[in-house]
């Protein structure tokens, strides 16, 4: 395969490619194998690799094509985010808990890709249990953004970003709880979509906070995150609050122009703590959309900054019950020495769990702890009920809202990590949609420059109502047919951004 | 409300995360921020408002009683973590999960 230019391709660009049969799945698979040979051990987006099996499903999609059976997906090399447990493939979630664990069973998600004939990269790295805007919490290494080795992807799912900025997969799989598909996706240029609660299941995702967990997928364009759509999303019985809905085609409306659409700008994204530089990107997105014929409405969502206290009662008190099961007992890691069954436990787990798992742990059963619920768990239950009812108003005026991902570009490695609310802070755009439910987006909206005068990537975000999935990709599609934003790449060999 | 050394000490214990006392300062610093944060809350008149647990409002759904899944214990104990006090073995036998002694 001689095309330079392969690397860039659209998903649908390597299915055509793949089924007219000018290039076959294991010569694209080893393309991008000898890519992460090359960038990985620098940018470490890559917990787990197993040449030999993504390899023997390279070559089933290789005869499933030549059997005239192709799925749009058969054949394209996809990267899973390392919370999925593939059966048979180390699974860890970033966590040293976890490092030996080999999973027995394969997540609905995972099942999905496979049905579909994708073929499995490799698992990506990620923050400690997805708790984390930097990908720093993981216990195996950082992860460095490909636009400026000196800064973060973003996080949790910042290996996914980086393996898809970097070239290092055609695609991949996030989570997201309060915002990492869409921090990471903004920080590293990419399209990513966190769908609606309940419309892909959590089977074999390993839980953080249940009420809030959701995947979606993190590609290079809005078309991509359509047609994974097309293959993640989908009534799952073995997760108890998986939707009952039809099957969709997620394409669907990708091509709909956008006349007429009504865009609503909430005044608290665009306030006080936005980096004056990703302001000014934004705003020009918002002036290409009404170009596109799209009309503005000004908007209000008054509790925004309450999601981030609610956020920080209620994923922690889910998580503390979530990783309770960690211990020692069954699996994971256990001590190597304790006098007796508490003092397994109690060791066991303070080994096994990094620093940033253990504080929210302790802040969940703090606030689920005797005398505090009421105070804590019950008053965060009602604001998020609050915050959910501003999107309801919210979408009686307008069709989507939009506003920045997050609240600057890419941060420098180490410079919040000792600031547990300095961090938290990246996530004041993105955690509202989780406490109500709804999707959001991110997609590549331009480049700010920073202190240091780099150009690092902004990302639109925008969020939709309640099942409105295909009216968003089509929103984010027909803005990338009148931009080349999302087809930008970094260049590996210099690492310094676009400057 | 002033979180205290004490209280850090009850919470990782409930937890059942051991604590030195190194940690449990540093903790303390880093909690007190956080519930900071999420003091923020008190100032909400949240009166009369019925609370969100989920963002559907869906009720359980139910299945037939019949058998789903089949047996992996096998397969799940392979994941078995190591004996541990000197034992490099792993901590199963016949089919069951060891732990220290519980009752006397």
């Amino acid at each position: 395969m001689t095309n330079s230019n392969l690397i860039n391709f659209s998903l649908k660009q390597f299915g055509d490619m793949l089924q007219s049969k000018k290039i076959s799945s294991v010569e694209l698979t080893q393309t991008f194998l000898t890519r992460i040979t090359q960038y990985n051990p620098n940018i470490n987006a890559y917990i787990a690799l197993d040449e030999a099996k993504t390899l023997a499903q390279a070559k089933a999609a290789d005869t499933r094509i030549a059997a005239g059976n192709a799925a749009p997906l058969t054949g394209i090399p996809i990267a899973q985010k390392d919370i999925f447990c593939a059966k048979g493939w180390q699974t860890t979630c970033g966590s040293k808990m976890l490092a030996n664990f080999i999973a027995p069973y394969d997540a609905h998600v995972i099942s999905q890709f496979d049905a579909a004939g994708a073929v499995n990269l490799g698992k990506t790295n990620m923050d400690e249990f997805a708790m984390g805007s930097s990908n720093e919490t993981s216990y195996f290494g950082s992860v460095k953004n490909p636009w400026s080795f000196d800064r973060v992807p973003g996080g949790s799912s910042g290996g996914s970003a980086a393996a898809v900025a970097a070239r290092l997969c055609a695609a991949a799989t996030g989570t997201d709880t309060g915002g990492s598909i869409r921090q990471p996706a903004s920080l590293c240029g990419l399209t990513g979509l966190k769908p609606t609660y309940g419309v892909v299941s959590r089977f074999g995702m390993i839980a953080f906070a249940s009420s809030l967990d959701q995947a979606g997928p993190m590609a290079k364009n809005a078309e991509d995150c359509a047609l994974m759509m097309n293959v993640m999303a989908g009534f799952d019985e073995r997760d108890s609050t998986s939707l009952n809905r039809e099957k969709e085609d997620y394409t669907r409306d990708l091509n709909k122009p956008l006349q007429g659409l009504k865009i609503g700008l909430p005044k608290e994204f665009f306030a006080d703590g936005l980096d004056a530089n990703v302001g000014k990107v934004i705003e020009s997105a918002i002036a290409e959309y009404k170009k596109l014929g799209a009309e503005i409405v000004e908007i209000s969502l008054p509790n925004t900054g309450l999601s981030i206290p609610v956020y920080y009662v209620l994923a922690p008190a889910e998580a503390s019950s979530n990783l309770s099961r960690y211990d020692g007992v069954r699996y994971g890691h256990r001590t190597a020495e304790y006098t007796d069954l508490m003092d397994m436990y109690c060791k066991s787990r303070a080994e096994g769990f990094g620093a940033e798992v253990k504080r929210r742990i302790l802040i969940g059963t703090y606030v689920l702890s005797a005398g505090y619920y009421d105070a804590y768990y019950l008053k965060a239950q009602q604001i998020r009920r609050l915050i959910a009812q501003d999107f309801v108003e919210a979408f009686k005026q307008c069709d989507v809202i939009m506003g920045p991902a997050a609240p600057s570009t890419a941060f420098k490695a180490g410079e919040k990590v000792d600031d547990p609310v300095a961090m938290y802070l990246q996530d004041i755009y993105t955690i509202s949609t989780n406490l109500a439910g709804l999707p959001g987006m991110s997609v590549p909206a331009g480049f700010a420059q920073s202190d240091d005068k780099k150009l690092l990537p902004v990302g639109l975000q925008i969020i939709g109502n309640y099942f409105d999935e295909a009216r968003m990709l089509n929103v984010a599609h027909q803005y990338q047919q009148a931009t080349d934003w999302h087809t930008q790449a970094p260049n590996l060999n210099t690492s310094e951004g676009i400057a | 409300m002033a979180l205290s050394i004490e209280d850090i000490k009850k919470v990782a214990h409930l937890a059942r995360i051991e604590i030195s006392d190194a940690d449990a300062n540093s903790t303390l610093s880093k909690l007190t921020g956080i519930l900071g944060l999420i003091e923020q809350m008190q100032a909400v008149d949240t009166v009369g408002i019925e609370p969100m647990s989920h963002s559907q409002d869906l009720s359980q759904r139910l299945r037939d009683d019949v058998v789903t899944k089949t047996n992996l214990r096998e397969e799940f104990q392979k994941n078995a973590p190591t004996l541990g006090n000197g034992s490099a073995k792993q901590a199963v036998a016949g089919g069951l999960y060891l732990v220290p002694k519980v009752i006397e």
